[in-house]
């Protein structure tokens, strides 16, 4: 149930993201999905990749500072509703989200969450019937 | 053009030697009984007083280094009762351990005596009025042009730094003639002037005395030109007594240095060994004049050379060349002193940044910036925007409490800054290329 994701920090200089990716480009690595989150001097490079330890020290050899932080990721229609429904249950309950990002496959979308309590948060969230996705079914996407 | 005191200032070259013997002499008697620091060293050198009798003798006597005063912080390098000192002044230092001078009243006449010479050198006299823009305070600059000021009879303003569209107001409403300030903070008023609305020929400036910061010829141009005056040159530390050690003359070919009061040498910064006349090297003073704190033989890590050749001017004082450069490490930003080495001292001390580093110092809009580039720890490195910032914000916040600076904080990438066996090149001070 728990997803790991992979961070990268990025100066905010031409290329680095560029060159990030072409470092895990070298050796095949798949990206399922990816979002930067940003700030005028740095950004932070998250990604869903299809071997998480293998990219990270890929990208550690290359002199990247990288780190695996654990993230839970939902199924659902892709209506806004359902995205706005499974933030209302998490609120509701008091668990913060940290950041989420969403991307659509095979007619289905598929909504990653970062929360500060990533446990409680699968709890309240198949409590109302939400399909959380395992490891093993984003890897191969 | 005028001479405060041509009696001094023209003397010729024998009878300043021997002025300088005897000075010497006294000096050494007076740190050798009254303060234990000296005597000490003396003592192990095997020499004493009597080992001075002419000012070629100065060899033989021990070199005083800053982290001497530090040692002997506050007073006791001092050579008289505190009850003789009526004024303490103190530099910018590390934290907790500035720099402290004491003055009695005949160091305050002194004091007033050179800084009267370096203002009639700039073409200053009882007629002009002298805007004092330098900091007032511990810092000598305030005080030392201000007593300097009013001993040549000039109307002082003591304005000391700041509020720059009042300085520039009262620059128009009182007709000041002479400005006194560091040459950044004169660009600074110089644009100002520009978008202030007061045309400059409403402004009666005609020259201005700037130090406390090395300058080059380039920011010299721009000084003369937009503000339409002469810009002379002025050394001093306050160490030595402050504003009033040397000063160009009005041909701008050197500093002319007090030398009857402060008596200045060449050394190899590697060797301490005095260097021939002309080349450059090390300056080094020795006061021998002062009596609150009287030093013998002070390394100022300012690299220059002196010109023994009579000026056209017709002083005979001793000239020094335009100090662009120091023999150690160390900064001057917005007129504070910075050491590396106290940025790496606070990199040390937090875990979650390498002290792999690079200070990167530049002039924009003339004021000094500086940027300090650092290594985030891996392993401190993790996903949330806000402990990153949190981490340079509380680095940001301990550099400036070790330095009394604002020091911008940009994180980089890992074994993007250089490692190296030997010394790293750990600045980049954009501001010489300019």
């Amino acid at each position: 149930m728990i997803i790991k994701q992979l961070s990268v920090f990025l100066e905010n200089r031409s290329g680095r993201l560029a060159k990030a990716l072409s470092v895990l480009g070298s050796e095949n690595i798949k990206i399922i999905a990816l979002s930067v989150a940003d700030t005028t001097d740095f950004g932070i490079l998250r990604m869903i990749v299809s071997d998480a330890e293998k990219a990270k020290n890929l990208l550690k050899e290359n002199s990247f500072s990288a780190n695996i932080t654990e993230i839970i990721a939902v199924q659902t229609n892709s209506e806004a509703k359902y995205y706005a429904d499974i933030l209302k249950i998490l609120s509701d309950i008091n668990i913060s989200v940290e950041y989420t990002y969403a991307f659509k496959t095979n007619g289905k979308s598929i909504i990653v969450l970062q929360c500060n309590d990533n446990s409680k948060a699968i709890k309240a969230l198949e409590g109302h019937e939400i399909s959380i996705l395992k490891a093993a079914d984003i890897y191969g996407i | 053009m005028a001479i405060w005191n041509s009696h001094v200032e023209c003397m010729p070259r024998e009878e300043m030697r021997r002025i300088q013997g005897e000075r010497l002499r006294e000096t050494v008697e007076r740190v050798y009984y009254n303060v234990p620091f000296y005597r000490h060293k003396l003592q192990e050198m095997g020499i004493g007083p009597e080992s001075i009798n002419s000012i070629d003798d100065i060899k033989k006597l021990p070199f005083t280094n800053k982290s001497d005063l530090r040692d002997n912080y506050p007073f006791d390098l001092f050579a008289v009762p505190m009850s003789d000192i009526v004024r303490i002044h103190a530099s910018s230092g590390t934290t907790g351990k500035p720099t402290v001078v004491g003055y009695t009243r005949t160091d305050l006449s002194i004091w007033s005596e050179v800084v009267a010479r370096t203002l009639t050198a700039a073409n200053a006299g009882r007629n002009d009025y002298i805007q004092v823009a330098y900091g007032y305070g511990l810092f000598t600059g305030g005080l030392g042009l201000h007593y300097g000021g009013e001993k040549i009879g000039a109307s002082v303003i003591p304005i000391s730094g700041g509020n720059t569209s009042r300085q520039i107001q009262l620059m128009k409403d009182f007709g000041t003639t002479v400005l006194a300030c560091t040459p950044s903070y004169a660009l600074y008023l110089a644009e100002a002037l520009d978008e202030s609305g007061i045309k400059r020929d409403e402004l009666k400036l005609k020259s201005g005395v700037f130090g406390a910061e090395p300058w080059t010829e380039n920011m010299r141009k721009e000084i003369e030109e937009k503000l339409g005056i002469k810009a002379i040159d002025i050394y001093g530390l306050s160490e030595i007594i402050g504003p009033g050690v040397a000063s160009e003359c009005e041909l701008q070919c050197g500093l002319h240095i007090n030398e009857d009061h402060f008596y200045p040498e060449i050394i190899d910064p590697e060797t301490g060994e005095v260097l021939p006349e002309g080349e450059m090297g090390e300056l080094v003073f020795t006061t021998i004049t002062k009596q609150g704190l009287p030093l013998i033989r002070y390394r100022t890590h300012d690299l220059s050379r002196l010109i023994y050749e009579k000026c056209e001017c017709g002083r005979t004082l001793v000239r020094m060349e335009k100090s662009l450069g120091r023999s150690d490490d160390m900064l001057i930003i917005r007129g504070v002193n910075l050491f590396p080495s106290q940025i790496e001292t606070v990199l040390l001390e937090m875990a979650e940044v390498k002290p792999y580093y690079l200070i990167i110092v530049d002039r924009i809009n003339n004021l000094d910036t500086i940027e300090l580039q650092v290594e985030v720890e891996e392993q401190f490195f993790q996903d949330k925007i806000s402990q990153l910032q949190e981490i340079r914000n509380r680095l940001a916040d301990n550099l400036h409490s070790a330095t009394g600076l604002g020091i911008k904080v940009t994180l980089v990438e890992p074994k993007t800054l250089e490692r190296s066996e030997g010394k790293a090149k750990r600045v980049v001070d954009k501001r010489k290329l300019k």
